[in-house]
């Protein structure tokens, strides 16, 4: 990390957004935004590499359906053989519909559960973690862009201030 | 303005051509005595295989050669099924093409009364594909016509003999007669090309003008259209398909087949877009355009299959004779048209749409929009065809020949409809949101 930070403070996501294009069309690398909330379209603007979440929300609905499917037919077929409505057949292929309910829940089930907990793995979240956010008011009304400061700082304040921030706070890391 | 290219008129016309020539041929095909109907499957049969043997209905009763009189009504039963074929594949094209633009209406309306920012770019194209209700409306109204005058069976309960004997058609004669019937027909036709025609007006008249109050008006006027459209086309799914098999009824029927119409309307319409889209017309219309519309392809396919399964798992769980008869003729008989169009409709929009990169790639789109829309003929198939014709279904000259006249028709009544007003609206009050919108 480098010894000095900078954080800019916006206060409107527009302004903000138009900031980030700048600040990018510039070539310089944005460590990191805070938003209250989110806002549309950052991420493309900051370059960020899109989201994996929709692979892994595939993988785990697969592995929903086979876990519906094994569950089921050892449940109703093979533990306690069930007569299902009225046709004792006993076989898992001449009752699967009576399945396919189960197997549509759990595919959801397991794909929505299962991303929400990746998403808060891979953002490194759990419960009475300590907030990573430098500033409370990025809670509330104030967004903030951190870049990194390789011996521009006075080029990088006035382009930053130019660019509409409110507030600048210029933080050095003394090990 | 869009022109009509001479390329595309030529094609729509050539269609319809082939098409007519292959429904006279199914016509003149026709056997007109029992005898013959029945040399015809004989004929047949090497092709076929057992066929129309161990047909459930009658099989089931007694084994039909023993004796002479019911062997003698059987070959009747055969040459009405085979006299009906060209009737029904007819019938199932020309309800098939209404459909659509009924279904694209209906979507129409519903932008129309949400207010929605993304679509006024699109809303010409859809009064264009709405153009057809008028043709379309008028083929299906008179083919219903032709069924009361008796030109064909399609409708058993319009038998008046067929009533006689059975106590179930006669007390539902109060609701299945064929004077009320053409009544109500006529009643839904009208009231949807009126607010179709309406609809447009205002939507043209809203260019011209210097303020939004054609479009308030065009609100009022869909969110009434929709009222309206939520009865009447619950009621004509039960009219003009459910009755095919008087005996049977499925309280979701007019959701199931407001499933088939929305997603093929939606497929429509992407499909012309991104035509009109490569041949230079419609320039502010982008990519997330083309991708809303592949997630309403999308999801719309999630929904028919939703339906379709709700309304078997209930019959097959069930397992009352007077309904499950509906699908034990459809698995028996129909086994690959029923479980192909499952495939057809949901396991490849599922597949293929799923991606959203691929939402937006047009020449996916336009695969999936090809499969999407013959998986909804052969769904209209399935639900015409077993009442109508029985185990003696082909897809020959005569479907084919259907569909190709009734896509000409489409084609040629839908783009020269086209031609008629500016291909975007300028003074819709979202347009702007619509020439901006991202995704």
């Amino acid at each position: 990390m480098a010894d000095t930070i900078i954080h800019a403070y916006y206060d409107d996501d527009d302004v903000l957004m138009h900031a980030v294009k700048r600040v990018k069309a510039k070539k310089l690398h944005i460590e990191e935004v805070y938003c209250p909330f989110p806002v549309h379209g950052l991420d493309k603007a900051m370059g960020l590499e899109p989201t994996r979440i929709a692979i892994t929300s595939f993988m785990y609905g697969c592995l929903g359906l086979t876990v519906a499917i094994v569950m089921m037919k050892f449940i109703m077929i093979d533990d306690w053989p069930m007569d299902i409505g009225g046709k004792p057949s006993f076989s898992y292929i001449e009752n699967m519909p009576a399945f396919v309910p189960v197997m549509f829940e759990l595919t959801v089930f397991f794909a929505a559960h299962l991303m929400v907990i990746t998403f808060y793995l891979r953002s490194r979240l759990w419960p009475f973690k300590e907030a990573e956010n430098p500033d409370p008011r990025t809670t509330d009304d104030h967004f903030i862009m951190e870049i990194e400061v390789h011996n521009n700082e006075d080029e990088l304040k006035d382009l930053l201030l130019d660019t509409g921030a409110v507030e600048l706070n210029i933080i050095k890391n003394n090990h | 303005m869009y022109t009509f290219s001479n390329r595309l008129k030529i094609g729509s016309i050539i269609l319809m051509a082939i098409g007519l020539l292959g429904i006279g041929i199914g016509f003149v095909a026709v056997p007109s005595t029992a005898a013959e109907a029945k040399a015809m499957v004989a004929a047949h049969d090497d092709g076929h295989g057992e066929s129309h043997a161990d047909d459930a209905s009658h099989g089931a009763t007694a084994d039909h050669s023993a004796s002479e009189g019911h062997g003698a009504s059987h070959d009747e039963h055969l040459l009405h099924q085979l006299q009906n074929r060209p009737w029904a594949a007819l019938y199932v094209a020309a309800f098939f093409f209404f459909m659509i633009s009924l279904g694209v209406l209906a979507f129409y309306g519903i932008q129309r009364a949400a207010q929605a920012g993304w679509s006024p770019l699109l809303f010409r194209v859809m009064e264009g594909i709405t153009a057809y209700l008028v043709p379309g409306g008028i083929i299906v109204f008179a083919i219903l016509l032709l069924s009361t005058l008796h030109m064909n069976h399609l409708f058993t309960w319009m038998d008046a003999d067929v009533v006689a004997e059975d106590e179930l058609l006669q007390n539902k004669a109060g609701y299945l007669n064929t004077t009320f019937f053409l009544i109500r027909a006529a009643v839904f036709l009208g009231g949807w090309i009126l607010y179709r025609e309406i609809s447009r007006k205002l939507s043209i008249a809203q260019d011209k003008s210097d303020d939004d109050s054609n479009f308030k008006k065009n609100f009022r006027w869909s969110v009434g259209f929709l009222v309206f459209y939520l009865v009447s086309e619950s009621i004509m799914s039960w009219d003009w398909i459910m009755s095919v098999d008087p005996h049977w009824f499925s309280t979701l029927f007019g959701w199931y087949i407001f499933a088939s119409m929305i997603v093929s309307g939606v497929t429509v319409i992407a499909m012309v877009t991104i035509y009109l889209k490569t041949k230079g017309y419609l320039p502010d219309v982008n990519d997330s355009h083309i991708h809303d519309l592949a997630k309403f392809m999308f999801g719309f396919s999630i929904f028919w299959t939703y339906l379709w399964f709700a309304q078997f798992m209930l019959i097959w769980y069930a397992n009352i004779p007077e309904e499950v008869t509906y699908f034990v003729t459809r698995i028996e008989d129909y086994n690959l048209p029923f479980f192909g169009m499952v495939v057809m409709n949901f396991v490849f929009p599922l597949l293929l749409l799923m991606n959203s990169d691929y939402k937006r790639v047009n020449w996916f789109v336009i695969m999936a929009g090809i499969v999407i829309l013959a998986g909804h003929y052969l769904d209209v198939f399935n639900m015409i065809m077993p009442a109508t014709v029985g185990d003696q279904w082909y897809i020959g000259l005569p479907e084919i020949g259907a569909v190709l006249f009734f896509a000409g028709a489409f084609m040629f009544w839908v783009f020269r409809a086209l031609t008629h007003a500016p291909l975007q609206p300028t003074r819709n009050p979202f347009i702007e949101e619509s020439r901006h919108f991202h995704y």
